[in-house]
């Protein structure tokens, strides 16, 4: 299998343009076409899967295949395909929920007039995003990492005729050409001195370079591209405008691609961040802060799809951190699990605002009669994020939080803690205003169509039981197969295990006060701690900030250029034109415009030609 | 004697012309018909001529040479390499799609389309003279058939921008003839016979003192057209003056003939010189990169932002070659052959809107995605090409210049390091991120405007330039190998007389 | 006996007759006329020096007679654009004509 691995791109991509050029008019056949060939991705993945379990392919042994992209004396691009269990269980993640994303769509975009289109781009999303996943080299990956970015623009604007997601779809990609400047110069450095983009290569030669303030830089501006694709700190402000999209995209984007790529970029590359200790560090304090950050903005909003944005940022977050403190099992595990629940929540948030058409939480409730099914799948969704055992969401954040205090990050550690408490408290406010509590006038809601109910029952399925493959209750699992150097079973650490469901069950009971039995009143709470309400509530004004910047400097300096450009450089040439021009208005009285006075001018000419060559004098002959 | 398959590129729109001047006037289909053959047989001719090209042999291919004037060594003489065959197929691709773009002209048809010929005649020859007297010949037969199709068919203060644009150009080549008669004064001299040979004059060893001055004279008279900051500004009103197919081919080709002159007629006879006043260059193409982009931003007429894109863009063409290393002149051919695909397409979309909207503010149109679906689709794709996204032909051709610029190790001011500059460079492409999305916003998204509900999308022969222009733009994004191993079997030799050239400081 | 002198002195003789009308006459067709006055005054100078200098050789009387012909065309072409022009501006004035300063 892994032999056809190049076929899990390639497939989604072919039917992207199959859809484009030949079967548009068809949309079912459109949609047909876009699911077949994202099940045979998958198809394949899961025999990668099962290969990799046969020993067919490891961490220090991947099986990696290429053709010469470009070839030139001293750069030679590869287009390559890698395979390690690290790609493999991303590519099953990948192809698994778009697989769902996709089934979905036909329900929820049913009577869509773009849904052929809509479904070409989800399949070059999917396309870029596996073509991402087994690059073998950073070229491949920043070429696809752009096409990732590409595609959300194109599916977050997807609604093109709504101000707001115009707007939306612009500023992630423009947040993201920030990530990827920085990538660019990371990946211009590391060639400069390695003169190579292939993983493999670079990981032998990093370890033997010693100049450590050379690969800081490198492994930094590397960084800064999952920065902006991750949705971090400071470079966040795209994802929660990113839910201008329909929201499959939004579970798409957020479950399985784009902000999964930086995190995976950061595995991949793996060795370069963690030559340097700054450079780990840098990583590990970016998602710790990301993820505390995100998670007091989650606190407060009250769209439903918004909340879920900030809770993605804090979760991811959560994967860089554990990255950064050195813990290549533990992101990747998180990044897995999460994905199915975040998959799930997603969905069902668009099942909820397909039956309501509304995202503001306040306006929905009481949902638990009409929706059983997603009303309880979306339960276990939160439940798995908020980390209650035994579901995904417990054995994989246990695992970082381990991570985290084994290495003897404390205060990250602590951080995390915190963050635990504030995510169940969040997840379950929504999930109470919006399940419980009465049902506004007018609401007419009623459980979605099989095609968006089953993807929601499978992946609840895997949101409860995927924990299990790396938790430390199996003796091989997914930590036997995907590691740095070498395996390390997770050991399990009872105090942070109980410590941290008793904080997770505690968030869920502050919750249940508040919103649910509605014994602690959350409006006195709101006017008590108004001014950092309103500081949350406006995500502590970066958006704001990074407006002023462009509209008041950028701007200003640019009209400032074309002022300079229209006036001063232009007059500079203009002016010489007109000096010319004036010094000819000077000169033209000699111009009569007389026949005669030419003829005259002409024959005395001659005759003082004549004059002069007959004198000897004067040259004469 | 094979078959003189550069000779035919160069006489089919000759052919064309002198048909089309025995068509009456009012036969405008006939005429456009007649254009479009003689422009496509030219097309047909350069893709043979580009896929027959062997690049294991490389050199000057499909060479023909007949004497013309011996006393003073002039030659017909004509031939392609690696850097000149990319430039062929530009110029046939943008003018057979700008004959279709401009097939709702109906004014003065006849006379528009054989200055349309005459001037790409001049441009192919440009590209095929391998005889320095025939390469500026031709060169000023490309500049003068503008001036007339600008202040005849153009719009917007048409004749200052027609009088601009030739006085800015002619200026320019007037340094450039300069160059050229003192070189081969110089090489006359020293050979001991006359010669105009391209090939014999870069055998001859030029003095450091003389090639300063000579390269400067050259950076000059080419740097006008390419255009280099603060010689710029004939592009803007040139192109916004210019009726569309002129745009395309002025800003899709025209503009190139001056980095190429500035590569053939500047780096290859004077490495020296050019590596004294490369950083000269460097400094003044990040200022057409950074300003250039930033001016675009805040432009309210969409060909302005074009014509302000294009200055930022050839800003990369100037930066690879002061670079000169093999990645950035590599990089800077492809980006001429990318950025002319790329900007045609562009002006042939804002010609299909201008003619049926009367109008490019941005700001009065919007949402024309819902009435011109394939228009916004064109944009679409030309805009993403101009933001560099990988797939497209822009992108590989940036990552080389970046490439190129990035290696080069060189210190300008005895503080700014060379790699600051290719940093300010890339940092360019988030500026042109920010005005290319900020167009397709305004002018193509948001609400249905029922102000444009009369304008129809593009059908028919409108659809060619569309097509083609953005087929090709991804096919070379997908497959660079295409264009880039072709280019570098013509960019070798010269690097290995770079790199052999003395090493001297640079101007700063 | 005539000698060359005195056909000399009457070709000066016309050629200033000519110049002065060419240079002081209003009428364009006086203007023509004169210039054709000219051209004559140098057809008897080169008939004269072939006649005098080289008798054997016809060279100064083929020249003359190259000069006839032009002279004839140039008639036609003038006289052409004198009619045009007065029918444009209903004037044959040589010094209303001035269109060459704008």
């Amino acid at each position: 299998m892994i032999e056809n691995a190049w076929l899990i791109p390639v497939l989604p991509a072919v039917a992207f343009v199959v859809i484009v050029f030949l079967i548009r008019q068809f949309k079912m056949l459109s949609a047909l076409t876009a699911i077949a060939a994202m099940a045979v991705s998958f198809i394949i993945s899961v025999g990668i899967v099962w290969e990799i379990i046969q020993g067919g392919a490891t961490m220090k042994k991947p099986v990696e295949y290429f053709v010469n992209w470009l070839d030139l004396p001293g750069l030679n691009i590869q287009a390559g395909i890698l395979i390690d269990p690290l790609a493999a269980a991303m590519l099953f993640v990948v192809t698994f929920v778009a697989l769902l994303v996709m089934i979905y769509s036909v329900g929820y975009m049913h009577g869509d007039p773009g849904f052929s289109v809509f479904f070409s781009y989800l399949s070059l999303f999917s396309a870029s995003m596996l073509g991402l996943v087994v690059a073998n080299n950073y070229f491949q990956m920043f070429f696809f990492w752009e096409l990732v970015g590409l595609c959300s623009y194109l599916l977050i604007g997807y609604y093109f005729h709504k101000p707001s997601a115009v707007q939306a779809n612009k500023k992630a990609f423009i947040t993201n050409r920030w990530g990827d400047f920085g990538f660019m110069l990371g990946i211009f450095f590391l060639f400069l001195v390695f003169g190579t983009f292939n993983f493999g290569e670079l990981a032998k030669a990093i370890p033997k370079y010693d100049n450590v303030a050379f690969l800081t830089l490198a492994g930094i501006l590397v960084f800064i591209g999952p920065i902006a694709k991750s949705a971090q700190f400071p470079l966040h402000v795209w994802l929660p405008d990113a839910m201008e999209g329909p929201t499959p995209v939004s579970a798409l984007i957020h479950a399985a691609t784009m902000v999964a790529a930086g995190v995976y970029l950061v595995a991949r590359g793996f060795v370069l961040f963690h030559s340097v200790e700054t450079v780990a560090l840098v990583v590990a304090w970016v998602g710790g802060l990301s993820a505390l950050i995100a998670a007091t903005i989650a606190l407060v909003q009250d769209d439903c799809k918004r909340i879920m944005a900030f809770s993605t940022m804090s979760q991811l977050g959560y994967m860089l951190m554990a990255l950064g403190v050195g813990s290549l099992t533990a992101g990747m595990f998180h990044l897995t699990t999460h994905a199915f629940f975040k998959a799930l929540m997603f969905l069902a948030a668009g099942s909820v605002i397909h039956a309501t058409h509304k995202q503001n939480i306040f306006e929905m409730g009481g949902l638990r009669k009409s929706m059983p099914i997603t009303t309880w799948t979306t339960v276990i969704g939160a439940l798995a994020l908020a980390g209650i055992f035994p579901l995904a969401g417990f054995w994989s954040k246990d695992e970082i939080l381990v991570a985290a205090y084994t290495e003897g990050a404390y205060a990250l550690f602590g951080l995390a803690s915190l963050v635990a408490f504030m995510t169940a408290f969040y997840m379950f406010r929504m999930v109470f205003v919006v399940f419980w509590g009465d049902e506004p006038e007018g609401q007419h809601a009623h459980e979605s169509p099989l095609t968006m109910t089953i993807p929601l029952i499978i992946l609840a399925f895997f949101s409860i039981f995927s924990g299990f493959i790396g938790s430390p209750l199996v003796e091989t699992g997914f930590f036997s197969y995907v590691y740095y150097k070498y395996p390390h079973p997770p050991e399990p650490n009872y105090m942070i295990m109980i410590s941290s469901t008793v904080l997770a069950l505690a968030g869920i009971g502050l919750a249940w006060l508040i919103y649910g039995k509605k014994s602690i009143s959350a409006e006195a709470l709101k006017q008590r701690f108004q001014p950092i309400h309103t500081l949350l509530y406006n995500k502590f004004y970066i958006d704001e900030l990074y407006l002023w910047l462009f509209d008041k400097v950028m701007l200003n300096i640019s009209t400032a250029f074309n002022w300079n450009d229209r006036h001063i450089v232009d007059g500079i040439f203009d002016g010489i034109g007109d000096l010319t021009r004036a010094a000819g208005a000077r000169l033209r009285f000699i111009h009569t415009g007389s026949l005669q006075n030419y003829a005259l001018v002409i024959f005395a000419a001659v005759v003082i030609i004549m004059l002069w060559m007959a004198v000897p004098a004067l040259g004469g002959i | 004697m094979d078959f003189p398959i550069l000779t035919a590129i160069l006489l089919a729109p000759l052919a064309g012309l002198l048909v089309i001047l025995t068509i009456p006037a009012r036969e405008e289909l006939l005429i456009k018909i007649t254009a479009a053959l003689a422009t496509g047989v030219g097309l047909v001719l350069s893709i043979i001529a580009y896929v027959g090209y062997d690049k294991a042999a490389g050199g000057m291919q499909f060479t023909e040479y007949y004497p013309w004037v011996e006393k003073f060594g002039i030659a017909y003489s004509v031939g392609v390499d690696g850097m000149s065959l990319p430039m062929v197929l530009l110029t046939a691709i943008v003018i057979f799609t700008g004959v279709f773009a401009s097939w709702d002209m109906h004014y003065r048809t006849k006379e528009f389309f054989c200055f349309l010929l005459l001037l790409v005649t001049g441009v192919f020859g440009v590209f095929i003279a391998r005889d320095l007297f025939f390469f500026y010949f031709f060169f000023e037969v490309a500049v003068v058939p503008m001036y007339v199709l600008i202040g005849v068919w153009g719009s917007t203060r048409k004749e200052y921008a027609a009088m601009k644009l030739t006085l800015y150009l002619l200026v320019g080549s007037a340094f450039a003839l300069v160059g050229i008669i003192w070189m081969y004064l110089y090489a006359k001299a020293k050979l001991g016979f006359a010669t105009f040979d391209i090939a014999t004059l870069g055998t001859v060893a030029y003095d450091v003192s003389f090639q300063i001055p000579v390269f400067f004279l050259m950076l000059i008279g080419f740097g006008v057209l390419v255009p280099m900051w603060p010689m710029h500004l004939w592009s803007p009103d040139g192109h916004v003056a210019a009726p569309t197919a002129v745009s395309m081919l002025h800003a899709g080709v025209l503009m190139k003939l001056g980095a190429y002159g500035l590569i053939r007629a500047g780096v290859f006879f004077f490495p020296e010189g050019a590596k004294y006043w490369a950083p000269l260059i460097a400094v003044l193409c990040i200022v057409n990169v950074v300003y250039g982009a930033m001016v675009a931003m805040v432009q309210r007429d969409l060909k302005f932002v074009i014509g302000y894109s294009s200055v930022s863009h050839m800003g990369y063409v100037l930066l690879g070659i002061a670079s000169l290393n093999l990645f950035g002149i590599d990089g800077a051919v492809a980006q001429m052959f990318a950025h002319g695909i790329m900007t045609a397409l562009f002006f042939a979309l804002v010609g299909n809107v201008y003619h049926k909207a009367h109008t490019r503010e941005i700001g009065v149109l919007t949402g024309l995605a819902h009435q011109m679906p394939k228009v916004a689709v064109g944009f679409m794709i030309g805009g993403l090409a101009s933001l560099g996204l990988p797939g497209l032909n822009n992108f590989v051709a940036e990552f080389l210049i970046f490439i190129g610029s990035f290696t080069k190790d060189q210190v300008l001011f005895g503080f700014l390091h060379f790699r600051v500059l290719s940093v300010l460079a890339i940092f360019g492409v988030v500026i042109t991120a920010i005005y290319v999305l900020r167009v397709i916003q305004r002018t193509f998204m948001g609400p249905r405007d029922p102000r444009w509900d009369h304008l129809s999308d593009a059908k028919g022969v409108e659809l060619v330039p569309i097509v083609v222009l953005c087929f090709t733009l991804i096919l070379f994004g997908m497959v660079p190998s295409l264009l880039i191993d072709v280019i570098n079997v013509g960019v070798e030799p010269l690097i290995a007389k770079v790199n052999a050239a003395a090493e001297i400081g640079g101007i700063f | 006996m005539i000698t060359l002198e005195h056909y000399l002195i009457l070709a000066a003789v016309l050629f200033c007759i000519g110049l002065w009308g060419a240079l002081a006459k209003r009428s364009a067709i006086m203007v023509l006329m004169s210039i054709e006055l000219m051209l004559n005054a140098v057809n008897i100078n080169l008939v004269a020096f072939s006649r005098f200098l080289t008798p054997d050789a016809l060279v100064g009387q083929v020249f003359a007679i190259f000069v006839i012909v032009v002279a004839a065309a140039e008639v036609a072409v003038g006289l052409a654009i004198v009619i045009n022009i007065y029918r444009e501006r209903q004037t044959s004035f040589v010094d209303e004509f001035d269109w060459l300063k704008w």
